[in-house]
Protein backbone atom coordinates (compact mmCIF):
# COMPACT_ATOMS: atom_id res chain seq x y z
CA UNK A 1 0.00 0.00 0.00
CA UNK A 2 1.11 3.79 -0.60
CA UNK A 3 1.24 6.40 1.48
CA UNK A 4 0.25 9.30 -0.78
CA UNK A 5 -0.70 12.96 0.99
CA UNK A 6 -3.67 13.13 3.57
CA UNK A 7 -6.76 14.33 1.69
CA UNK A 8 -9.32 14.06 4.25
CA UNK A 9 -9.11 13.38 8.29
CA UNK A 10 -11.57 13.07 11.14
CA UNK A 11 -10.86 14.32 14.38
CA UNK A 12 -12.61 13.04 17.20
CA UNK A 13 -16.10 13.74 14.73
CA UNK A 14 -19.14 13.05 17.03
CA UNK A 15 -22.93 13.20 16.61
CA UNK A 16 -25.81 13.12 18.71
CA UNK A 17 -29.22 12.55 18.37
CA UNK A 18 -30.60 14.01 21.93
CA UNK A 19 -29.46 11.21 24.21
CA UNK A 20 -28.13 8.90 21.05
CA UNK A 21 -24.31 8.48 20.17
CA UNK A 22 -24.42 7.97 16.87
CA UNK A 23 -21.11 8.62 15.95
CA UNK A 24 -18.87 8.81 18.73
CA UNK A 25 -15.87 10.49 18.52
CA UNK A 26 -13.92 9.09 15.23
CA UNK A 27 -11.18 9.96 14.05
CA UNK A 28 -9.05 8.63 10.68
CA UNK A 29 -7.31 9.80 7.68
CA UNK A 30 -7.54 8.94 4.03
CA UNK A 31 -4.82 9.50 1.87
CA UNK A 32 -4.75 10.15 -2.05
CA UNK A 33 -5.63 7.43 -4.43
CA UNK A 34 -6.62 5.04 -1.47
CA UNK A 35 -10.09 3.61 -1.45
CA UNK A 36 -11.15 3.08 2.36
CA UNK A 37 -13.77 0.89 3.54
CA UNK A 38 -16.11 2.00 5.86
CA UNK A 39 -17.84 -1.10 7.39
CA UNK A 40 -19.78 -2.09 10.67
CA UNK A 41 -23.40 -3.63 11.51
CA UNK A 42 -26.38 -2.15 10.59
CA UNK A 43 -26.88 0.80 13.18
CA UNK A 44 -23.41 1.25 13.94
CA UNK A 45 -23.25 4.82 12.29
CA UNK A 46 -21.83 4.39 9.04
CA UNK A 47 -23.87 6.51 6.86
CA UNK A 48 -24.08 8.85 9.66
CA UNK A 49 -20.18 9.08 9.13
CA UNK A 50 -20.67 9.95 5.63
CA UNK A 51 -23.12 12.36 6.37
CA UNK A 52 -20.79 14.39 8.11
CA UNK A 53 -18.74 14.00 5.78
CA UNK A 54 -20.75 15.57 2.86
CA UNK A 55 -22.03 17.73 5.30
CA UNK A 56 -25.86 16.27 5.32
CA UNK A 57 -25.30 16.39 9.12
CA UNK A 58 -23.20 18.59 11.10
CA UNK A 59 -21.00 16.63 13.75
CA UNK A 60 -21.87 17.72 17.26
CA UNK A 61 -18.49 17.92 17.91
CA UNK A 62 -14.80 17.15 16.62
CA UNK A 63 -13.14 18.46 12.79
CA UNK A 64 -13.12 17.33 9.52
CA UNK A 65 -10.26 18.33 7.48
CA UNK A 66 -10.19 18.53 3.79
CA UNK A 67 -6.52 18.95 3.08
CA UNK A 68 -5.79 20.20 6.15
CA UNK A 69 -8.78 22.91 5.88
CA UNK A 70 -11.53 22.25 8.51
CA UNK A 71 -15.02 21.66 6.56
CA UNK A 72 -17.10 20.65 9.46
CA UNK A 73 -18.62 24.38 9.31
CA UNK A 74 -19.52 24.43 5.88
CA UNK A 75 -22.84 23.60 3.99
CA UNK A 76 -23.25 20.82 1.82
CA UNK A 77 -23.44 22.65 -1.44
CA UNK A 78 -19.77 24.59 -0.07
CA UNK A 79 -18.25 20.96 0.93
CA UNK A 80 -19.30 19.40 -2.79
CA UNK A 81 -17.89 22.78 -4.68
CA UNK A 82 -14.62 21.98 -2.68
CA UNK A 83 -14.64 18.23 -3.98
CA UNK A 84 -16.32 16.27 -2.30
CA UNK A 85 -19.20 14.17 -3.99
CA UNK A 86 -21.27 11.68 -2.79
CA UNK A 87 -24.37 8.83 -3.64
CA UNK A 88 -27.38 8.30 -1.49
CA UNK A 89 -28.03 5.02 0.35
CA UNK A 90 -31.06 5.25 -1.57
CA UNK A 91 -30.54 5.94 -5.11
CA UNK A 92 -31.70 9.99 -5.71
CA UNK A 93 -32.08 11.03 -9.41
CA UNK A 94 -33.86 14.16 -10.86
CA UNK A 95 -37.27 12.59 -11.85
CA UNK A 96 -38.52 15.15 -14.47
CA UNK A 97 -34.87 14.97 -16.56
CA UNK A 98 -32.87 13.03 -19.06
CA UNK A 99 -30.17 10.94 -18.16
CA UNK A 100 -27.82 13.61 -19.78
CA UNK A 101 -29.61 16.04 -17.85
CA UNK A 102 -29.07 14.27 -14.74
CA UNK A 103 -25.44 14.06 -15.24
CA UNK A 104 -25.02 17.65 -16.40
CA UNK A 105 -26.43 18.45 -13.09
CA UNK A 106 -22.80 17.27 -11.79
CA UNK A 107 -21.07 18.85 -14.03
CA UNK A 108 -21.90 21.73 -14.29
CA UNK A 109 -22.62 23.11 -10.31
CA UNK A 110 -20.05 21.02 -9.14
CA UNK A 111 -16.56 21.27 -7.55
CA UNK A 112 -15.24 21.58 -11.54
CA UNK A 113 -17.87 23.75 -12.68
CA UNK A 114 -18.55 23.82 -16.78
CA UNK A 115 -21.33 25.38 -18.62
CA UNK A 116 -22.85 24.59 -22.49
CA UNK A 117 -21.50 22.42 -24.93
CA UNK A 118 -18.55 21.57 -22.83
CA UNK A 119 -20.47 20.78 -19.60
CA UNK A 120 -22.51 18.42 -22.30
CA UNK A 121 -19.54 16.56 -23.64
CA UNK A 122 -17.98 16.16 -20.00
CA UNK A 123 -21.28 14.72 -19.13
CA UNK A 124 -21.25 12.25 -22.00
CA UNK A 125 -18.13 11.18 -21.43
CA UNK A 126 -18.80 10.37 -17.83
CA UNK A 127 -22.05 8.45 -19.34
CA UNK A 128 -19.08 6.54 -21.34
CA UNK A 129 -17.65 5.69 -18.40
CA UNK A 130 -20.22 3.92 -16.62
CA UNK A 131 -21.63 2.34 -19.56
CA UNK A 132 -24.74 4.51 -20.74
CA UNK A 133 -23.73 6.80 -23.31
CA UNK A 134 -26.10 5.08 -25.21
CA UNK A 135 -29.42 5.73 -23.12
CA UNK A 136 -28.22 9.48 -22.44
CA UNK A 137 -31.94 10.60 -23.54
CA UNK A 138 -33.14 8.33 -22.33
CA UNK A 139 -35.74 9.76 -19.17
CA UNK A 140 -34.51 8.15 -15.81
CA UNK A 141 -38.34 6.41 -15.61
CA UNK A 142 -37.04 3.81 -17.88
CA UNK A 143 -34.18 2.88 -16.36
CA UNK A 144 -33.50 -0.46 -14.51
CA UNK A 145 -32.21 -0.69 -10.91
CA UNK A 146 -28.60 -0.88 -11.92
CA UNK A 147 -28.79 1.62 -14.48
CA UNK A 148 -30.56 4.34 -11.90
CA UNK A 149 -27.08 3.79 -9.71
CA UNK A 150 -25.06 4.36 -12.84
CA UNK A 151 -26.57 7.59 -13.36
CA UNK A 152 -25.80 8.99 -9.97
CA UNK A 153 -22.38 7.43 -10.27
CA UNK A 154 -21.54 9.62 -13.24
CA UNK A 155 -23.41 12.66 -11.84
CA UNK A 156 -20.78 12.75 -9.11
CA UNK A 157 -17.87 11.86 -11.15
CA UNK A 158 -19.17 14.54 -13.29
CA UNK A 159 -18.12 16.67 -10.62
CA UNK A 160 -14.49 15.65 -11.08
CA UNK A 161 -14.47 15.34 -6.69
CA UNK A 162 -11.16 14.84 -4.65
CA UNK A 163 -13.17 12.34 -2.36
CA UNK A 164 -15.70 10.13 -3.70
CA UNK A 165 -18.15 8.84 -0.97
CA UNK A 166 -20.23 5.62 -2.39
CA UNK A 167 -22.76 4.92 0.35
CA UNK A 168 -24.03 1.07 -0.55
CA UNK A 169 -23.91 1.62 -4.00
CA UNK A 170 -23.63 -2.39 -4.01
CA UNK A 171 -26.59 -3.01 -2.33
CA UNK A 172 -29.54 -4.49 -3.86
CA UNK A 173 -27.72 -5.66 -7.40
CA UNK A 174 -28.40 -9.14 -8.08
CA UNK A 175 -25.15 -11.11 -8.79
CA UNK A 176 -24.52 -10.61 -12.29
CA UNK A 177 -25.51 -6.62 -11.57
CA UNK A 178 -23.23 -6.87 -8.57
CA UNK A 179 -20.29 -8.56 -10.34
CA UNK A 180 -20.59 -5.42 -13.17
CA UNK A 181 -20.75 -2.64 -10.47
CA UNK A 182 -17.80 -4.49 -8.57
CA UNK A 183 -16.01 -3.95 -11.99
CA UNK A 184 -16.96 -0.68 -12.64
CA UNK A 185 -15.31 0.66 -9.25
CA UNK A 186 -12.48 -0.99 -9.30
CA UNK A 187 -11.58 0.42 -12.77
CA UNK A 188 -12.20 4.09 -10.85
CA UNK A 189 -9.52 2.85 -8.16
CA UNK A 190 -7.13 1.79 -10.90
CA UNK A 191 -7.83 5.87 -12.07
CA UNK A 192 -6.64 6.50 -9.25
CA UNK A 193 -9.25 8.32 -7.33
CA UNK A 194 -9.90 8.73 -3.81
CA UNK A 195 -13.11 6.89 -2.50
CA UNK A 196 -14.68 6.18 0.92
CA UNK A 197 -17.11 3.28 0.77
CA UNK A 198 -20.05 2.38 3.16
CA UNK A 199 -20.57 -1.55 1.79
CA UNK A 200 -22.07 -4.75 3.36
CA UNK A 201 -21.18 -6.97 0.59
CA UNK A 202 -17.98 -8.89 2.07
CA UNK A 203 -16.53 -9.69 -1.83
CA UNK A 204 -16.68 -6.16 -2.56
CA UNK A 205 -14.53 -5.07 0.40
CA UNK A 206 -11.86 -7.87 -0.09
CA UNK A 207 -11.68 -6.78 -3.88
CA UNK A 208 -11.80 -3.00 -3.44
CA UNK A 209 -10.33 -1.83 -0.48
CA UNK A 210 -6.97 -1.08 0.61
CA UNK A 211 -7.94 -0.46 3.90
CA UNK A 212 -10.99 -0.75 6.45
CA UNK A 213 -12.65 0.68 9.42
CA UNK A 214 -14.83 -0.70 11.50
CA UNK A 215 -17.69 1.11 13.54
CA UNK A 216 -19.76 -0.56 15.66
CA UNK A 217 -22.40 1.19 17.97
CA UNK A 218 -20.96 4.41 16.78
CA UNK A 219 -17.25 3.81 17.88
CA UNK A 220 -14.32 2.92 15.68
CA UNK A 221 -12.94 -0.78 17.02
CA UNK A 222 -10.84 -1.53 14.13
CA UNK A 223 -8.76 -0.37 11.28
CA UNK A 224 -6.56 -2.05 8.85
CA UNK A 225 -6.56 -3.96 5.62
CA UNK A 226 -9.73 -6.33 4.83
CA UNK A 227 -7.84 -9.50 5.77
CA UNK A 228 -6.13 -7.79 9.24
CA UNK A 229 -9.97 -6.25 10.85
CA UNK A 230 -11.82 -9.42 9.12
CA UNK A 231 -10.05 -11.79 11.45
CA UNK A 232 -10.22 -9.08 14.46
CA UNK A 233 -12.07 -11.00 16.96
CA UNK A 234 -14.01 -7.63 17.93
CA UNK A 235 -14.79 -7.28 14.72
CA UNK A 236 -16.40 -10.46 14.17
CA UNK A 237 -18.06 -10.55 18.08
CA UNK A 238 -19.94 -7.15 16.71
CA UNK A 239 -21.04 -8.68 13.30
CA UNK A 240 -22.35 -11.89 15.05
CA UNK A 241 -22.29 -11.84 18.38
CA UNK A 242 -20.24 -13.04 21.88
CA UNK A 243 -20.81 -17.11 20.87
CA UNK A 244 -19.18 -17.07 17.71
CA UNK A 245 -16.24 -15.21 18.37
CA UNK B 1 -25.16 29.15 -25.62
CA UNK B 2 -26.45 30.52 -29.31
CA UNK B 3 -29.42 31.13 -30.30
CA UNK B 4 -31.10 28.21 -32.50
CA UNK B 5 -33.72 28.93 -34.96
CA UNK B 6 -36.58 28.16 -33.15
CA UNK B 7 -35.56 30.51 -30.59
CA UNK B 8 -35.54 33.23 -33.31
CA UNK B 9 -39.20 31.68 -34.38
CA UNK B 10 -40.49 31.89 -30.96
CA UNK B 11 -38.99 35.49 -30.23
CA UNK B 12 -40.19 36.60 -33.69
CA UNK B 13 -43.90 35.14 -32.95
CA UNK B 14 -43.89 36.96 -29.02
CA UNK B 15 -42.81 40.24 -30.86
CA UNK B 16 -45.60 40.12 -33.46
CA UNK B 17 -48.62 39.05 -31.24
CA UNK B 18 -46.92 41.66 -28.44
CA UNK B 19 -47.42 44.44 -31.41
CA UNK B 20 -51.00 42.88 -32.14
CA UNK B 21 -51.86 43.62 -28.58
CA UNK B 22 -50.37 46.48 -28.36
CA UNK B 23 -53.02 47.63 -31.30
CA UNK B 24 -55.92 46.65 -29.24
CA UNK B 25 -56.59 50.67 -27.99
CA UNK B 26 -56.87 51.71 -31.40
CA UNK B 27 -60.66 49.58 -31.62
CA UNK B 28 -61.44 52.67 -28.97
CA UNK B 29 -63.39 50.51 -27.17
CA UNK B 30 -63.34 51.30 -23.64
CA UNK B 31 -64.94 48.29 -22.21
CA UNK B 32 -62.08 45.87 -24.58
CA UNK B 33 -59.25 48.21 -23.06
CA UNK B 34 -60.60 47.82 -19.45
CA UNK B 35 -60.68 43.98 -20.10
CA UNK B 36 -57.32 44.31 -21.35
CA UNK B 37 -55.73 46.20 -18.67
CA UNK B 38 -56.70 43.24 -16.87
CA UNK B 39 -55.62 40.44 -18.55
CA UNK B 40 -52.42 42.08 -19.11
CA UNK B 41 -52.12 42.95 -15.37
CA UNK B 42 -52.94 39.30 -14.51
CA UNK B 43 -50.12 37.91 -17.21
CA UNK B 44 -47.78 39.61 -15.69
CA UNK B 45 -48.12 38.87 -12.20
CA UNK B 46 -49.13 34.95 -12.96
CA UNK B 47 -45.82 34.52 -15.45
CA UNK B 48 -43.55 36.24 -12.71
CA UNK B 49 -45.49 34.07 -9.89
CA UNK B 50 -44.77 31.05 -12.04
CA UNK B 51 -40.89 31.71 -12.84
CA UNK B 52 -40.24 30.63 -8.98
CA UNK B 53 -43.14 28.40 -8.03
CA UNK B 54 -43.20 26.78 -11.17
CA UNK B 55 -39.74 25.26 -11.25
CA UNK B 56 -39.48 25.03 -7.25
CA UNK B 57 -43.23 24.17 -6.62
CA UNK B 58 -43.35 26.35 -3.70
CA UNK B 59 -46.75 28.31 -3.78
CA UNK B 60 -46.38 31.40 -2.83
CA UNK B 61 -50.01 33.80 -1.57
CA UNK B 62 -47.74 36.64 -1.50
CA UNK B 63 -48.76 38.38 -4.06
CA UNK B 64 -50.97 40.60 -2.81
CA UNK B 65 -48.01 41.94 -0.50
CA UNK B 66 -45.91 43.33 -3.38
CA UNK B 67 -48.54 44.61 -5.37
CA UNK B 68 -49.57 46.97 -2.42
CA UNK B 69 -46.51 47.94 -1.71
CA UNK B 70 -45.99 49.02 -5.03
CA UNK B 71 -49.23 50.57 -5.49
CA UNK B 72 -48.16 52.81 -2.01
CA UNK B 73 -45.39 53.14 -3.06
CA UNK B 74 -46.45 55.31 -5.85
CA UNK B 75 -49.51 56.90 -4.22
CA UNK B 76 -46.99 58.20 -1.14
CA UNK B 77 -44.66 58.82 -4.04
CA UNK B 78 -46.87 61.06 -5.84
CA UNK B 79 -47.98 62.59 -2.57
CA UNK B 80 -45.12 63.96 -1.96
CA UNK B 81 -43.77 65.41 -4.80
CA UNK B 82 -42.29 62.95 -6.67
CA UNK B 83 -42.63 62.10 -10.54
CA UNK B 84 -44.85 58.91 -11.14
CA UNK B 85 -41.58 57.45 -13.07
CA UNK B 86 -39.40 57.62 -10.34
CA UNK B 87 -41.61 55.68 -8.34
CA UNK B 88 -41.32 52.60 -10.58
CA UNK B 89 -38.04 51.58 -9.86
CA UNK B 90 -37.97 52.46 -6.10
CA UNK B 91 -41.55 50.12 -6.07
CA UNK B 92 -39.34 47.40 -8.13
CA UNK B 93 -36.56 47.90 -5.54
CA UNK B 94 -39.09 47.88 -2.61
CA UNK B 95 -40.42 44.33 -4.02
CA UNK B 96 -37.19 42.60 -4.14
CA UNK B 97 -35.67 43.70 -0.77
CA UNK B 98 -39.15 42.75 0.61
CA UNK B 99 -38.55 39.71 -1.07
CA UNK B 100 -35.38 38.76 -0.07
CA UNK B 101 -36.30 39.62 3.23
CA UNK B 102 -39.46 37.32 3.61
CA UNK B 103 -37.32 34.93 1.38
CA UNK B 104 -34.09 34.72 4.31
CA UNK B 105 -36.98 33.90 6.39
CA UNK B 106 -39.31 31.61 5.00
CA UNK B 107 -37.74 29.77 2.14
CA UNK B 108 -36.60 27.20 4.94
CA UNK B 109 -40.24 26.18 4.78
CA UNK B 110 -41.58 24.04 2.54
CA UNK B 111 -44.71 23.09 1.44
CA UNK B 112 -47.67 24.28 3.53
CA UNK B 113 -45.83 26.35 5.59
CA UNK B 114 -44.66 28.04 3.05
CA UNK B 115 -47.99 28.51 1.69
CA UNK B 116 -49.40 30.08 5.41
CA UNK B 117 -46.44 32.26 5.70
CA UNK B 118 -46.99 34.07 2.44
CA UNK B 119 -50.49 34.56 2.93
CA UNK B 120 -50.08 35.67 6.60
CA UNK B 121 -47.58 38.17 5.88
CA UNK B 122 -49.74 40.06 2.75
CA UNK B 123 -52.34 40.18 5.84
CA UNK B 124 -49.97 41.59 8.27
CA UNK B 125 -48.50 44.07 5.50
CA UNK B 126 -52.10 45.29 5.00
CA UNK B 127 -52.63 45.23 9.00
CA UNK B 128 -49.47 47.39 8.94
CA UNK B 129 -50.54 49.57 6.48
CA UNK B 130 -54.10 50.25 7.86
CA UNK B 131 -52.41 50.89 11.41
CA UNK B 132 -50.18 53.28 9.79
CA UNK B 133 -53.07 55.65 8.49
CA UNK B 134 -55.19 54.96 11.64
CA UNK B 135 -52.39 56.70 13.65
CA UNK B 136 -51.93 59.38 10.66
CA UNK B 137 -55.66 60.01 10.80
CA UNK B 138 -56.09 59.33 6.73
CA UNK B 139 -58.15 57.02 5.35
CA UNK B 140 -56.80 56.29 1.56
CA UNK B 141 -54.64 57.91 -0.95
CA UNK B 142 -55.08 59.71 -3.94
CA UNK B 143 -53.55 59.16 -7.38
CA UNK B 144 -54.18 62.07 -9.63
CA UNK B 145 -52.00 61.86 -12.31
CA UNK B 146 -52.43 62.34 -16.06
CA UNK B 147 -51.79 58.84 -17.02
CA UNK B 148 -54.72 57.55 -18.88
CA UNK B 149 -56.05 53.85 -19.13
CA UNK B 150 -54.02 53.35 -22.53
CA UNK B 151 -50.90 54.78 -21.18
CA UNK B 152 -51.37 51.60 -18.37
CA UNK B 153 -52.35 49.17 -20.85
CA UNK B 154 -48.93 50.29 -22.87
CA UNK B 155 -46.92 50.10 -19.49
CA UNK B 156 -48.09 46.67 -19.09
CA UNK B 157 -46.98 45.49 -22.11
CA UNK B 158 -43.70 46.58 -22.28
CA UNK B 159 -43.05 45.29 -18.31
CA UNK B 160 -44.51 41.81 -20.01
CA UNK B 161 -42.08 41.96 -22.74
CA UNK B 162 -39.17 42.48 -20.02
CA UNK B 163 -40.77 39.73 -17.89
CA UNK B 164 -40.96 37.00 -20.98
CA UNK B 165 -37.39 38.13 -22.33
CA UNK B 166 -36.11 37.80 -18.09
CA UNK B 167 -37.78 34.50 -17.73
CA UNK B 168 -36.54 32.77 -21.22
CA UNK B 169 -33.08 34.59 -20.42
CA UNK B 170 -33.01 32.69 -17.15
CA UNK B 171 -34.50 29.41 -18.28
CA UNK B 172 -31.15 28.88 -20.53
CA UNK B 173 -28.62 30.04 -17.16
CA UNK B 174 -27.71 28.17 -14.78
CA UNK B 175 -29.55 29.94 -12.15
CA UNK B 176 -32.79 28.08 -14.02
CA UNK B 177 -31.38 24.91 -14.37
CA UNK B 178 -30.64 25.10 -10.71
CA UNK B 179 -33.73 26.05 -10.32
CA UNK B 180 -35.01 22.81 -12.37
CA UNK B 181 -32.66 20.48 -10.14
CA UNK B 182 -33.75 22.20 -6.48
CA UNK B 183 -37.91 21.60 -7.43
CA UNK B 184 -37.16 18.07 -8.31
CA UNK B 185 -34.76 17.05 -5.64
CA UNK B 186 -33.41 19.99 -2.83
CA UNK B 187 -30.98 17.34 -1.00
CA UNK B 188 -29.37 16.40 -4.27
CA UNK B 189 -29.31 19.60 -5.30
CA UNK B 190 -27.46 20.73 -2.48
CA UNK B 191 -25.18 17.98 -2.82
CA UNK B 192 -24.35 19.11 -5.94
CA UNK B 193 -22.68 22.34 -5.40
CA UNK B 194 -26.31 24.37 -5.50
CA UNK B 195 -26.60 26.94 -3.07
CA UNK B 196 -30.20 26.41 -2.80
CA UNK B 197 -31.39 29.10 -0.87
CA UNK B 198 -29.78 31.99 -2.74
CA UNK B 199 -30.86 30.52 -5.83
CA UNK B 200 -34.58 30.86 -4.85
CA UNK B 201 -34.10 34.22 -3.00
CA UNK B 202 -33.17 35.19 -6.28
CA UNK B 203 -36.05 34.00 -8.26
CA UNK B 204 -38.14 35.26 -5.78
CA UNK B 205 -36.76 39.05 -5.97
CA UNK B 206 -37.81 38.82 -9.35
CA UNK B 207 -40.94 37.78 -8.35
CA UNK B 208 -41.94 40.00 -5.92
CA UNK B 209 -40.10 43.11 -7.90
CA UNK B 210 -42.39 42.50 -10.53
CA UNK B 211 -45.66 42.42 -9.04
CA UNK B 212 -44.30 45.40 -7.01
CA UNK B 213 -44.33 47.09 -10.39
CA UNK B 214 -47.67 45.99 -11.35
CA UNK B 215 -48.90 47.62 -8.36
CA UNK B 216 -47.03 50.96 -9.07
CA UNK B 217 -48.60 50.89 -12.88
CA UNK B 218 -51.90 50.18 -11.80
CA UNK B 219 -52.04 52.51 -9.11
CA UNK B 220 -53.19 55.51 -11.39
CA UNK B 221 -55.86 53.41 -12.37
CA UNK B 222 -57.49 53.07 -8.73
CA UNK B 223 -57.42 56.98 -8.12
CA UNK B 224 -58.39 56.45 -4.61
CA UNK B 225 -56.44 53.75 -2.80
CA UNK B 226 -56.75 51.91 0.78
CA UNK B 227 -55.78 49.11 2.22
CA UNK B 228 -58.55 46.69 1.42
CA UNK B 229 -58.18 47.28 -2.46
CA UNK B 230 -54.41 47.27 -2.51
CA UNK B 231 -53.46 44.25 -0.84
CA UNK B 232 -56.80 42.17 -1.57
CA UNK B 233 -55.94 38.22 -0.90
CA UNK B 234 -58.40 37.69 -3.28
CA UNK B 235 -55.03 39.06 -5.74
CA UNK B 236 -52.90 36.32 -4.55
CA UNK B 237 -55.73 33.60 -5.18
CA UNK B 238 -56.56 34.42 -8.36
CA UNK B 239 -52.77 34.74 -9.57
CA UNK B 240 -52.46 31.35 -8.30
CA UNK B 241 -55.59 30.23 -10.27
CA UNK B 242 -54.84 31.60 -13.32
CA UNK B 243 -51.20 30.70 -13.43
CA UNK B 244 -51.86 26.34 -12.34
CA UNK B 245 -54.72 26.61 -14.95
CA UNK B 246 -52.27 27.58 -17.83
CA UNK B 247 -49.57 25.37 -16.45
CA UNK B 248 -46.60 26.42 -14.82
CA UNK B 249 -44.38 24.32 -17.04
CA UNK B 250 -43.73 26.52 -19.83
CA UNK B 251 -43.27 30.40 -19.51
CA UNK B 252 -46.63 31.34 -22.04
CA UNK B 253 -48.20 28.51 -19.69
CA UNK B 254 -49.96 31.18 -17.17
CA UNK B 255 -50.89 33.77 -20.52
CA UNK B 256 -52.96 30.50 -21.46
CA UNK B 257 -54.26 30.53 -18.28
CA UNK B 258 -55.31 34.03 -17.53
CA UNK B 259 -56.99 35.14 -20.64
CA UNK B 260 -59.86 32.60 -20.50
CA UNK B 261 -60.40 32.96 -16.64
CA UNK B 262 -60.12 36.65 -16.76
CA UNK B 263 -63.39 36.68 -19.02
CA UNK B 264 -64.79 33.65 -17.08
CA UNK B 265 -64.29 35.87 -13.98
CA UNK B 266 -65.53 39.30 -15.42
CA UNK B 267 -68.95 37.29 -16.60
CA UNK B 268 -69.18 35.92 -12.58
CA UNK B 269 -68.52 39.40 -11.30
CA UNK B 270 -71.19 40.94 -13.21
CA UNK B 271 -73.95 37.69 -12.83
CA UNK B 272 -73.41 36.22 -9.15
CA UNK B 273 -71.40 39.64 -7.48
CA UNK B 274 -72.25 38.15 -4.49
CA UNK B 275 -71.06 34.95 -4.35
CA UNK B 276 -67.70 35.59 -6.15
CA UNK B 277 -65.36 33.65 -3.20
CA UNK B 278 -67.13 30.56 -3.65
CA UNK B 279 -67.08 30.58 -7.04
CA UNK B 280 -63.54 31.39 -6.97
CA UNK B 281 -63.09 28.23 -4.55
CA UNK B 282 -64.77 25.61 -7.00
CA UNK B 283 -62.88 26.92 -9.81
CA UNK B 284 -59.71 26.08 -7.52
CA UNK B 285 -60.76 22.80 -6.74
CA UNK B 286 -62.30 21.91 -10.42
CA UNK B 287 -58.63 23.16 -11.85
CA UNK B 288 -56.54 21.14 -9.36
CA UNK B 289 -58.66 17.89 -9.53
CA UNK B 290 -58.98 18.19 -13.26
CA UNK B 291 -56.18 20.01 -14.68
CA UNK B 292 -53.14 19.12 -12.44
CA UNK B 293 -50.89 20.16 -14.86
CA UNK B 294 -53.16 23.00 -16.37
CA UNK B 295 -53.55 23.58 -20.22
CA UNK B 296 -49.63 23.33 -21.02
CA UNK B 297 -49.83 19.44 -19.76
CA UNK B 298 -53.24 18.91 -21.64
CA UNK B 299 -51.72 20.38 -24.87
CA UNK B 300 -48.13 18.04 -24.08
CA UNK B 301 -50.17 14.96 -23.31
CA UNK B 302 -52.33 15.55 -26.56
CA UNK B 303 -49.36 15.73 -28.92
CA UNK B 304 -47.78 12.87 -27.32
CA UNK B 305 -51.10 10.74 -27.99
CA UNK B 306 -51.08 12.12 -31.70
CA UNK B 307 -47.39 11.31 -31.81
CA UNK B 308 -48.20 7.68 -30.67
CA UNK B 309 -50.90 7.30 -33.30
CA UNK B 310 -49.05 8.44 -35.86
CA UNK B 311 -46.26 6.18 -34.98
CA UNK B 312 -48.80 3.03 -35.18
CA UNK B 313 -50.25 4.62 -38.27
Amino acid sequence: MTTGPTVLSLRGATKRFGGLVAVNDMDFDVTEHEVLGLIGPNGSGKSTTLNLISGALKPTEGTISLRGTPISHLSAADISRRGIARTFQLVRLLPSMTVLENVRAGAVFGHRRRWGAEADAHAMRMLALVGLDRRANAHVGELTYIDTKRVELARVLASEPKVLLLDEWLAGLNPTELEEGITLIKRLRDEGRTIILVEHVMDAIRSLCDRCVVMSTGLKIAEGTPEQVLSDPEVIRAYLGDDDA
Amino acid sequence: MSMTKSDWQSITLSAVLLAVAACLPLTGDAYMLSIGITIAMYAVLATSWALFSGPTHYISLATAAFFGLGTYTTAIGIENGLNYWVTLPIAAILGAVLAALVGLATLRLSGVYFVIFTLGLAELVRQVVTWGQNVSGQKGLYVLTDITEVHIYWQLLVLAAIVYLTGWAIGRSRLGFALRIIGDDEEVARHSGINTSRAKILLFMVSGATAAVVGSMLAPRYIYIEPALAFTPMLSFLVVIMALLGGTGRLWGPLVGVIPFTLLWEAISASFPNQTTLLLGLSFLVIVYLLPRGFVGLIESGKRKMREREAFA
